[in-house]
C-alpha cells in the first residue's frame, strides 16, 4: 500500500519532524516500509503560462510556434501538443527548469528557437495523461510556481501489504495517521465529516437476508451531481497512491477507501430501487463492471436490486448499474461483509480487488457510517450542488462485542522484562485510540472497534501496543535466569549422524534430498509404474502419490546422474509412507535409502560392497553382524533372485537388492545398481550386541588356516554351521582372511585362532578340534583346497 | 723403523685415496689392521730391533696403528655421508600440486548447516527434537492458534492428504504442541525450563523457481519458563545469531504477525556484507530479514498443557523459526534453491566438509 505523507498531514501535524527518520520508526513500530519516493523532487521552475499566440511551425505539419506569457516575460516556444492553442493557460517550464530527467534549455526545433516547454501531467509526474499539455483555470496568475498551487511535492512510501494482514485499521491513511500521532506524541485530528442535510423521511430500502455474511449495510441517495471531474488535489493524491482518476463519483469512493480503508460502491441512483443482500438460490452468470462474465456460485454473497443481481458483495459492482458519464444521481453503498466469505469468493472468482483485499482483513463495521458522512463532506466540497434525497439508512445486523482488557504495570514489567512507566503506558494506549482508565498502576482499557475485529483481545496484545511504540531498539536486554540443565542428544539424531558420517567418509557416498512424492515421469524413464499409496488431495497420480520406498525417488536421481561418474553412491535419510494404519492415519517411516551405481565393477562386487556397508552400519551402531535372508521381490524393479531382507537378531530392519534387468537396462548398458533400504527406527529398536572386553591371553595362541572349496549354490552361512555354536574349546576367533571367487569356482580361507588364558596350547590339542571341523565340512561336501 | 712407517703410511694413504665404496674400504682395513695385516708384519719386525730402541719403535707403531684406525673411521663416515648424499640427490622431488583423486563423499548442505546449528543449540542447553513430516490438521494449525478459515489452511497452500485431515507439515511450528506436552511435566514438577529446537522438512504448495521450493527445511525453537520476557527474547536471539554467524550481530525487531506468538516480530540483522550501509545482498536496506520470533501465544501454551485458564500467563516463553534452507543459501552462496532437492551430484558433491 502506498502512503502519502501529505495525506497523513491532513490529520496530524508533523511540522518540525524529520520525515525520513519518522518513516524508519514506522518500520520498527508499525509495519515494514519497502521504499520511499520523493514526489516532485525533480520538478523545478514550472509556472503558470498563458499561450498568447499560436502559429503553425513553418517547417512541420504538427508543431506550433507559441508565445507564452510566463508573468515576467514572454517566451517563444515550439510545441507539438495537439491541444496547444491561443488563450489557454498551461504548465510552463521556464528555461533552466527541471522536468523529470529533462533540463530545459534553449533549443532549435526544425530551425525555430524554442525557450521553455509546455508540460503534460505525465511529464510533471502527477498523472499518466500524456494526451496534451495541461490546461489550467483561467484565473491562475501567470508566472505562479505550480508547486504553490498543486501538491506536487509529497513523500510517498510503500508498506508491505503482508505486514498489514492483521491490521485492518491500517488499510487507509487515517489509521496510518493515528500511528504517526502515537509515534510522535502529537494529536490526531478528527475526520472531517458532513451530516446528511436531507430532512424528509425517505430511506433506502435495505434488506440483509444473510446476517452471517453481511454485518452492516449503510446507504444514502444523492442527486443533482453535476460535476464530472475531481479536484486536481484529489486526482494527484489518488495517482500518487496508485489509483487512476476516473470520474468524480468513482474517485470519491476510491479516495474514501484509501483514506479510511472502507470500500464503497456508488450505484447509478436511477437503476437501484431496493437493496437485498443475499446468496443466490441458483448459480448464474454475471457481468462485472470490467465487462467480464463471471460464474456466480450459490455461496457467493451478492447485492440484488430486488431480484436482479447488481454487485458481487465486497468484490466488484455490475456493469449495468455502473456510474457513467450521464449519471447525476447515486445510491451509495458503505457496507461490512464477512472477511472469510469475501476471501473465498474472490479466490474462487480469481478476482482480487482493492475492496476484497480490505474486506478479507475483517474491517470494522463501525466505519460504514463515518465513511458515508465523510463521503458527503468530500462531495459537497467537489460539487456543492449535490443533494441527499434520502436519510442515511443503516442496517446493522451483527455487532462485535465490546472488549475491555484489565491489567497492571507489574504484568507489563514481567512480560517485557523492562520498566515502562505507567504514564507512558497510559499515553501510548490513549494515542492509539484505546480508552484507558488508569488507577495508579492498574489499567482498564477499552479496545477501539477498529482494533477489535480480530486483532486485539487480551493482555499480551496490549503489551505489544505499548512496546512497539516504546521501540524495541530502546529495550535493555537481559539474559534469562533459568537453571541450566544438560540436554540429551536424542538417539535418533546420533544414529543419523553416525550413518551419514560412515557413508560419506568411509564409503565416499553423496547425501541427496529428494521429494516425498513419486514423479511419474521420472519413474517412467526407468520403466517403473508409480505404486498405489497415500495420495495428496487435489493432485494427479503423476505427482500426487507419496513414496512408499526411498527408491522411487533415489533411483531417478541415479538415472539423472548416470554420466556424473562411472562409479558413485547416493543416500538419503527421509520419510516414506507405508499406506494407512488402522486408524486411517498415514504410516510414516524414517528410512535410509542407499543406491550404489557402477559401470566399472561386476554386479556381484557392487552387491557385496553394499553388503559390506550394511555390515559396517550394523557393526558401528549395534556391535553385531546382521544376517540376510533371500526373499521374493516386493517391488517390480527388484531382482527376483537377489533381493534379501536384512535382519538383526531375527528382526527385519531393511532390504537389499539388485535391479531387475528390465529396469537396469533403462539406466545404461553395462551399468549396475544396488539398492539398500533400512528402516531407521527399526535399526534404532533392534537388539544391540554387548560391547564387552576380553583381555588378550599372556600365552601364545595357535592360528590354523583352512582353505575351503565352496560347492556351487552353497552359502557361506551354511558352511559356518560347521563351527559356529559348536562350543569348540579354546577357539577364540574365526575370520575369513582370503576369498577367491572365479564365478563357478569359489574358495575361502578361514583362520581359526585358538588360545588359552592358562597355558600354551599344544599342536595336538588344536589338531583335534580342526579334525572335527574338517569332518563336519566333509559331511557337507566341502573340500579342502589342495 | 721410522722409514718403514713413513713408507707404509704413504702406501696406506695412496690406497685409501683410491677407495670409493665401503667394501673396498673394508678390504683395505683388513690388509692393514687384521691379524695378518701389514701392521702385524711391522710388529713382527720389532723383534729384530735392538732392545734400547724397542720401546720407542713400539710406541711409533702403536701411534701409527691408532692413526690408521682413525683414518679408516673418517673415511668410513665420509663414504657413508657421500652415499647418503647420493641417495638424497637421486630421490625424486615429489609434486604436491599434482591433482589428487580421493574417494570423497559429500554431505547435503542442509545436513552441514543443521549440524552446525544443533551444536550451537546443544551448547546453550537445548534439547534437539525430531518430528514427523505428516501431521494432523490439529498440530499444524489448531494447536498453534491458526484459526479455521485462515488463508494458511487453504488447500492451494497446503498439501493435504486424502485421508483423515492429515497434511504435509507446512511449518515446523506443527511440532510445538508435541514439544510442549513432552517437556511440560518436567517444567512443572522440577522447574526444568523447556528449551528445545526441532529441525524439519516443510512443504508448501508453490511453484518452484530459483528462489522458491515446495519442499524446504526450517528449524524452530522454543523456550518456556516462569518470567521469560521480551527482553530475554531479544538477548537470546542476539547471542544465538552471533554464534551462528561467528561474529557479533546487530539485531532489530519489527512487529510481525504470526498467530502463534504475541507479540510477534520480524527479526532483522544488520547486513554482514556491508555493515548496514546498503548493498545488493540486503536490497540496499542495510538489514536482512532473518527470522520470525515472538512471545508464545497464551492459547498455544494453554493447548500445550503449560498454562490453565486460571492463570494464562503463569509460564511464558518465546519461539523462533530459522529457515535452514535460506541459511544454507546464504552461507554457501547458493543462488538457486533447486540445487537442494534436484539431486545433481555435480552440484552437491562440492559439500565435502565434515
Amino acid at each position: 500500500m502506498l502512503v502519502s505523507m501529505n495525506w497523513i498531514r491532513d490529520f496530524v501535524n508533523l511540522d518540525g519532524q524529520d520525515i525520513e527518520e519518522l518513516i524508519s520508526r514506522f518500520t520498527l513500530g508499525v509495519a515494514e516500509v519497502e521504499g520511499i519516493e520523493h514526489k516532485g523532487e525533480n520538478i523545478h521552475g514550472v509556472v503558470v503560462g498563458e499561450i498568447i499566440s499560436c502559429e503553425p511551425h513553418p517547417d512541420s505539419d504538427h508543431l506550433h510556434v507559441l508565445k507564452v506569457d510566463a508573468g515576467k516575460e514572454v517566451y517563444d516556444v515550439v510545441c507539438g501538443a495537439p491541444n496547444a492553442r491561443s488563450g489557454i493557460k498551461t504548465a510552463f517550464a521556464l528555461p533552466g527548469a527541471r522536468v523529470g530527467e529533462i533540463e530545459i534549455r534553449q533549443a532549435k526545433l526544425r530551425g525555430v528557437i524554442s525557450n521553455g516547454m509546455c508540460c503534460s501531467e505525465k511529464e510533471l509526474g502527477i498523472s499518466d495523461d500524456h494526451s496534451g499539455i495541461m490546461e489550467l483555470p483561467a484565473d491562475f496568475v501567470n508566472g505562479t510556481d505550480l508547486k504553490t498551487i498543486y501538491p506536487i511535492d509529497d513523500i510517498v512510501f510503500e508498506v508491505d501489504n503482508k505486514s498489514l494482514t492483521n491490521r485492518p485499521d491500517l488499510w487507509g491513511h487515517y489509521g496510518m495517521a493515528r500511528e504517526f500521532a502515537a509515534l510522535t506524541g502529537r494529536e490526531l485530528a478528527p475526520l472531517p465529516v458532513k451530516e446528511c442535510d436531507y430532512e424528509g423521511t425517505d430511506e433506502v430500502s435495505i434488506e440483509i437476508r444473510n446476517p452471517e455474511l453481511c454485518y452492516r449495510y449503510t446507504s444514502v441517495r444523492v442527486e443533482n451531481v453535476k460535476k464530472k471531474e475531481s479536484l486536481p488535489e484529489m486526482k494527484i493524491r489518488l495517482y500518487y497512491c496508485g489509483t487512476r482518476a476516473i470520474n468524480l463519483l468513482a474517485d470519491l469512493t476510491n479516495y474514501l477507501m484509501l483514506e479510511l480503508g472502507q470500500p464503497m460502491h456508488a450505484f447509478d441512483g436511477k437503476k437501484i430501487s431496493n437493496i437485498i443482500v443475499d446468496t443466490p438460490k441458483e448459480e448464474f452468470r454475471f457481468r462485472t463492471l470490467d465487462s467480464q462474465e463471471r460464474e456466480i456460485t450459490k455461496d457467493t454473497l451478492m447485492i440484488f436490486n430486488g431480484e436482479e443481481p447488481v454487485a458481487i458483495a465486497g468484490i466488484m459492482g455490475g456493469l449495468d448499474s455502473e456510474i457513467t458519464e450521464e449519471t447525476d444521481s447515486l445510491l451509495l453503498e458503505s457496507a461490512n461483509f464477512d472477511g472469510v466469505s469475501i476471501r473465498k469468493s474472490a479466490s474462487r472468482l480469481g478476482l482480487r480487488t482493492d475492496a476484497s483485499a480490505r474486506y478479507e482483513k475483517t474491517l470494522d463495521p463501525e466505519m460504514t457510517m463515518q465513511a458515508v458522512k465523510r463521503f458527503l463532506k468530500l462531495l459537497s466540497e467537489a460539487d456543492p450542488g449535490a443533494r441527499c434525497t434520502s436519510r442515511i439508512t443503516d442496517s446493522y445486523v451483527k455487532k462485535y462485542p465490546e472488549l475491555t482488557v484489565s491489567f497492571d504495570k507489574a504484568f507489563v514489567d514481567r512480560y517485557t522484562g523492562i520498566d515502562i512507566t505507567s504514564e507512558r503506558i497510559h499515553d501510548t494506549l490513549t494515542a492509539l485510540g484505546f480508552e484507558t482508565k488508569r488507577d495508579g498502576d492498574s489499567f482498564v482499557c477499552k479496545v477501539p472497534s477498529f482494533r477489535a475485529t480480530k486483532d486485539i483481545s487480551m493482555k499480551a496484545d496490549i503489551v505489544e501496543e505499548i512496546t512497539r511504540i516504546y521501540g524495541y531498539d530502546n529495550f535493555k536486554i537481559t539474559t534469562t535466569h533459568s537453571p541450566l540443565l544438560p540436554a540429551k542428544t536424542t538417539m535418533k539424531r546420533s544414529y543419523d549422524n553416525a550413518v551419514k558420517d560412515l557413508l560419506v567418509k568411509t564409503y565416499g557416498m553423496h547425501e541427496v534430498h529428494t521429494r516425498v512424492w513419486q514423479n511419474a515421469d521420472d519413474l517412467r524413464d526407468l520403466g517403473i509404474v508409480p505404486e498405489d499409496n497415500v495420495k495428496l488431495l487435489g493432485f494427479s497420480d503423476d505427482v500426487g502419490i507419496l513414496r512408499n520406498t526411498m527408491m522411487q525417488t533415489l533411483l531417478p536421481v541415479v538415472n539423472k546422474n548416470k554420466n556424473y561418474q562411472p562409479d558413485f553412491g547416493v543416500f538419503e535419510i527421509g520419510r516414506v509412507v507405508h499406506g494407512l494404519k488402522e486408524d486411517e492415519t498415514a504410516d510414516e517411516r524414517r528410512m535410509l535409502g542407499i543406491v550404489l551405481y557402477s559401470k566399472q565393477v561386476t554386479e556381484k562386487q557392487l552387491y557385496l560392497k553394499a553388503v559390506e556397508a550394511v555390515d559396517a552400519i550394523v557393526s558401528l551402531l549395534k556391535h553385531s553382524t546382521p544376517s540376510y535372508r533371500k526373499t521374493a521381490p516386493v517391488h517390480t524393479w527388484q531382482h527376483p533372485k537377489n533381493t534379501a531382507e536384512i535382519l538383526i537378531a531375527g528382526s527385519v530392519i531393511g532390504r537389499i537388492n539388485t535391479l531387475h534387468p528390465s529396469n537396469l537396462v533403462r539406466i545404461a548398458k553395462n551399468a549396475f545398481a544396488v539398492c539398500v533400504e533400512i528402516d531407521m527406527d527399526a535399526l534404532l529398536d533392534a537388539k544391540a550386541g554387548v560391547l564387552s572386553f576380553e583381555a588378550p591371553s599372556r600365552f601364545p595362541g595357535i592360528d590354523y588356516d583352512l582353505s575351503l572349496v565352496i560347492p556351487e549354490g552353497m552359502r557361506f552361512e551354511d558352511i559356518q554351521e560347521c563351527w559356529m555354536g559348536k562350543e569348540i574349546a579354546d577357539l577364540r576367533k574365526v575370520s575369513v582372511i582370503d576369498i577367491y571367487d572365479a564365478g563357478l569356482v569359489k574358495s575361502v580361507t578361514v583362520r581359526f585362532a585358538f588360545g588359552s588364558d592358562e597355558r600354551s596350547l599344544t599342536g595336538e590339542e588344536v589338531q583335534g578340534h580342526i579334525d572335527a571341523i574338517i569332518d563336519r565340512l566333509k559331511a557337507r561336501r566341502v573340500e579342502l583346497k589342495a | 723403523m721410522k722409514e718403514r712407517i713413513v713408507e707404509l703410511r704413504k702406501r696406506f694413504e695412496d690406497q685409501l685415496g683410491n677407495v670409493a665404496d665401503p667394501e673396498k674400504l673394508e678390504e683395505l682395513r683388513l690388509s692393514f689392521l687384521s691379524k695378518k695385516g701389514q701392521l702385524q708384519d711391522l710388529m713382527k719386525e720389532l723383534s729384530k730391533i735392538p732392545n734400547e730402541q724397542k720401546k720407542e719403535a713400539g710406541q711409533l707403531i702403536n701411534t701409527f696403528k691408532q692413526e690408521v684406525q682413525q683414518r679408516f673411521d673418517e673415511k668410513k663416515e665420509e663414504l657413508a655421508a657421500a652415499a647418503e648424499k647420493l641417495l638424497i640427490e637421486s630421490t625424486e622431488s615429489y609434486d604436491e600440486s599434482m591433482p589428487a583423486a580421493f574417494p570423497c563423499g559429500s554431505y547435503h548442505p542442509i545436513t552441514l548447516v543443521q549440524r552446525e546449528l544443533e551444536d550451537i543449540f546443544e551448547s546453550m542447553g537445548f534439547d534437539i527434537e525430531d518430528y514427523s513430516e505428516i501431521v494432523s490438521d490439529y498440530d499444524c494449525f489448531e494447536a498453534v492458534n491458526i484459526p479455521k478459515f485462515h488463508p494458511a489452511r487453504d488447500m492451494q497452500d497446503t498439501y493435504y492428504l486424502t485421508s483423515k485431515n492429515q497434511l504435509l507439515k507446512s511449518h515446523t511450528s506443527a511440532a510445538q504442541n508435541a514439544i510442549l506436552r513432552k517437556y511440560g511435566p518436567a517444567l512443572k514438577e522440577s522447574g526444568r525450563p523447556i528449551r528445545a529446537v526441532f529441525p524439519g522438512r516443510c512443504f508448501r504448495n508453490e511453484a518452484v523457481d530459483a528462489s522458491h521450493d515446495n519442499t524446504f527445511f526450517q528449524m524452530e525453537g522454543v523456550m518456556v519458563d516462569k518470567d521469560i520476557s521480551i527482553s530475554n527474547l531479544i538477548y537470546f536471539m542476539k547471542t544465538m545469531l552471533s554464534e551462528v554467524f561467528g561474529r557479533e550481530v546487530t539485531v532489530r525487531l519489527r512487529p510481525g504477525f504470526f498467530p502463534f506468538v504475541e507479540p510477534g516480530f520480524e527479526l532483522d540483522i544488520k547486513c554482514l556484507n556491508c555493515g548496514g550501509k546498503g548493498c545488493p545482498s540486503c536490497g540496499n536496506s542495510g538489514w536482512l530479514e532473518l527470522c520470525p520470533c515472538g512471545m508464545i501465544h497464551p492459547n498455544v501454551l494453554k493447548m500445550g498443557g503449560i498454562n490453565t485458564d486460571e492463570d494464562p500467563f503463569e509460564y511464558t516463553g518465546f519461539a523462533f523459526g530459522l529457515g535452514l534452507t535460506r541459511l544454507a543459501m546464504m552461507k554457501y552462496g547458493v543462488r538457486d534453491i533447486r540445487v537442494f532437492n534436484d539431486g545433481d551430484l555435480g552440484a552437491l558433491s562440492q559439500f565435502i566438509s565434515a
